[in-house]
């Protein structure tokens, strides 16, 4: 019904672009996750589908209508913003309420909607509150009561929960995961945080400069990232880069780096073959260096412990390869030693290349 | 006690001394010998020794006297209509020029000249404007083939003209801190309510206005202490005149004092004048505290959750 495009979309402030021609398709009740570092341009494409910025060229189009000259009330949308953007001299019931009084509802109407809304959100016993008299969890509640009373085709949300601790932001996570499964509605999602990107996203949309880099489900970014940057974005700990070159080595193609050479798969073989530039980027995962024994086909690496962090399940090793600085996440259950050498097992299959100068997978 | 702890503790009181025997000497002196004063019958040029006194004729002759009476009312109207209009005109202006426009810092410069200007200058400028023959406002109306107006020679016009030149000069005033209050909202809040469907005039009303209201409360109460106390740019513009028609209290109390040469009767009308601008003073204070104590209390009351 209300499926949102986005056409050529280009945002210049005087000499400086933000969004250089973005194109994206959003399907019907999808939920769609810009993720980005700062400055990528995220919330720029998310204030200018809001109608709260001016587009400079290109059109948003949502429910097949263009939109990018109407005001905001007339897009159909809602939004949660960061700051929450509460109405600080309105209780939380006159918050909810505010955009149904604007369109003349009548008493019982706005009531009956509230009350549902503050219900589902565990918010009743603090509708005559004032935001001020609130924690910054119930505020969150109140601003996506706000928008949920509104019923509109679309929800947008500006880092909803970047303002929480860490705690509630599990929490409010979890929820908003549990909301978005009742509700049938588009939902645009911005944030800098690949988890909540992961766990809330339909479509993940990762940004970069102003560019969309990739965008697909939270399994085909993470396991197959088009260049170096999805790569090193999503997941935690993040991707090792090592610099290599690719050499022949007795009738294999093997990649090679500075204390290490790694056979490369079928898969990737067939596709760098006629490559004529040797030079390579290498990204091994940190969860790609495994404890276990070497079995058939795969590569042992000799790496020191440089230090351990334990973080429950799990425990992330800092080592180096070559005179460089690596990660390496193991279960928590192995007792590590500073200075111990461990022997790892690592499987080609789990390699990932890139072109060094256009950072490319190949 | 040790005599370094004693020094310790004098310590501020020292530091406080020369502002504290500057307030006793030109503050409290004054305000002292101004209510002994009220309670004698002192002619000007006699010294204090020879006053008879008087009890509270003083107060009782004020309050009797139909001058007195006038001169309130023409107080009241000035300062209550120059408070409301300022009120109206700088925030409908700052609610205007509070988006980006071309060449808008010069503008908002322009616009808060008036009150760098001395009030006697103003009183000058004014009463030059106004004149009956060469002045530019009845020059204009000539022109354009209107009457001209007797701007400060008619009893029914002198008062709306230095209220109109009152508000010439302090209107920046509520403008500039308007200005101030509006441009730190917070701007989510105003984006949030265009998203709720909120037009320009909606979110004024309803969510600009109302967040702006504490400035606004204190500006307006600032601007009626001090409407209270004018003097300079009427004394020069029509000196009380035509009749009483623009004779606020402050110079009904200089032409007592030093017309009338009462100088008894000048310190009790000079402390009627006081008693209002202290209620209104305690009325900003009070609104203060009670602002200060709710934001507190909604605090401590998000605290406990």
């Amino acid at each position: 019904m209300s499926e949102i495009i986005l056409e050529n979309l280009v945002k210049r402030y005087g000499n400086i672009t933000v969004i250089d021609g973005l194109n994206l398709t959003m399907d019907d009740n999808e939920f769609t996750v810009l993720v980005g570092p700062s400055g990528c341009g995220k919330s720029t494409t998310l204030r200018m589908i809001a109608g709260l910025e001016t587009v400079t060229s290109g059109e948003i189009y949502i429910g097949g209508k263009p939109v990018s000259h109407l005001e905001p009330k007339d897009r159909d949308i809602a939004m949660v913003f960061q700051d929450y953007a509460l109405y600080p001299h309105m209780n939380v019931a006159k918050n909810m309420s505010f955009a149904l009084r604007l369109a003349r509802q009548s008493r019982a109407e706005i009531e009956k909607r509230v009350n549902k809304v503050a219900e589902m959100l565990g918010i009743e016993p603090l509708l005559s509150r004032k935001p001020a008299q609130l924690s910054g969890g119930q505020r969150q509640r109140v601003a996506m009561g706000r928008a949920l009373v509104r019923d509109s085709g679309t929800f947008l949300f500006d880092e909803p929960l970047s303002n929480l601790d860490a705690k509630l932001r599990a929490q409010m996570r979890a929820e908003l995961a549990l909301m978005r499964q009742r509700l049938e509605k588009n939902m645009v999602y911005v944030t800098h945080d690949q988890v909540e990107a992961m766990t809330l996203g339909d479509r993940i949309v990762v940004m970069h400069q102003g560019i969309i880099q990739q965008q697909g489900s939270a399994e085909e970014l993470y396991k197959k990232p088009v260049n170096k940057f999805v790569a090193g974005f999503l997941g935690s700990p993040p991707m090792n880069f090592f610099d290599g070159t690719l050499e022949e080595s007795a009738g294999q193609l093997v990649v090679s780096g500075d204390g290490f050479t790694l056979p490369l798969p079928d898969t990737l073989k067939s596709r760098i073959q006629d490559r004529s530039d040797r030079a390579v980027t290498v990204g091994i995962r940190p969860s790609a260096f495994l404890l276990s024994a070497v079995t058939a086909g795969q590569v042992q690496l000799e790496l020191p412990i440089v230090l351990s962090e334990y973080i429950g399940s799990q425990s992330v090793i800092v080592s180096s390869l070559g005179g460089q600085q690596i990660l390496i996440e193991v279960g928590s259950d192995t007792p590590l030693k500073a200075n111990e050498v461990l022997s790892f097992a690592i499987d080609p299959e789990s390699i990932s290349l890139f072109d060094p100068q256009s950072e490319v997978a190949l | 006690m040790k005599p370094t702890s004693i020094m310790n503790r004098a310590t501020p009181f020292l530091f406080l001394a020369p502002a504290g025997i500057i307030m006793i000497f030109a503050l409290l002196y004054p305000i002292g010998y101004l209510t002994v004063a009220s309670f004698f019958d002192w002619r000007m040029g006699t010294p204090f020794a020879d006053a008879v006194f008087n009890g509270f004729g003083n107060y009782a002759w004020i309050l009797n006297d139909p001058n007195f009476h006038e001169s309130f009312m023409v107080t009241i109207t000035f300062a209550f209509t120059v408070v409301v209009l300022e009120m109206l005109i700088g925030v409908g202006l700052a609610l205007m020029l509070e988006r980006p426009i071309l060449g808008m810092s010069v503008f908002r410069t322009i616009f808060i000249l008036p009150m760098m200007i001395a009030p006697i200058v103003v009183g000058l400028v004014w009463r030059y404007m106004y004149n009956p023959q060469f002045g530019i406002f009845n020059k204009t109306l000539k022109k354009w083939g209107f009457e001209p107006i007797p701007w400060l020679s008619s009893p029914d016009w002198a008062l709306p003209s230095v209220i109109i030149a009152d508000i010439w000069q302090w209107t920046p005033f509520i403008f500039i801190l308007s200005l101030a209050a509006l441009q730190s909202l917070p701007r989510s809040s105003l984006e949030a309510a265009r998203i709720d469907g909120a037009s320009e005039w909606q979110q004024i009303i309803y969510i600009k206005i109302p967040l702006m209201m504490p400035v606004l409360v204190v500006a307006a109460l600032l601007r009626m202490i001090d409407a209270f106390k004018v003097l300079e740019v009427i004394f020069i513009m029509t000196n009380g005149g035509p009749g009483l028609s623009t004779e606020i209290m402050s110079l009904q109390i200089y032409k007592t004092a030093f017309v009338s040469w009462e100088l008894g009767r000048a310190a009790a009308l000079s402390n009627v004048l006081l008693a209002i601008v202290l209620v209104i003073t305690l009325a900003m204070f009070v609104y203060t505290k009670i602002r200060d104590a709710r934001i507190a209390r909604a605090q401590a009351a998000a605290e406990q959750y």
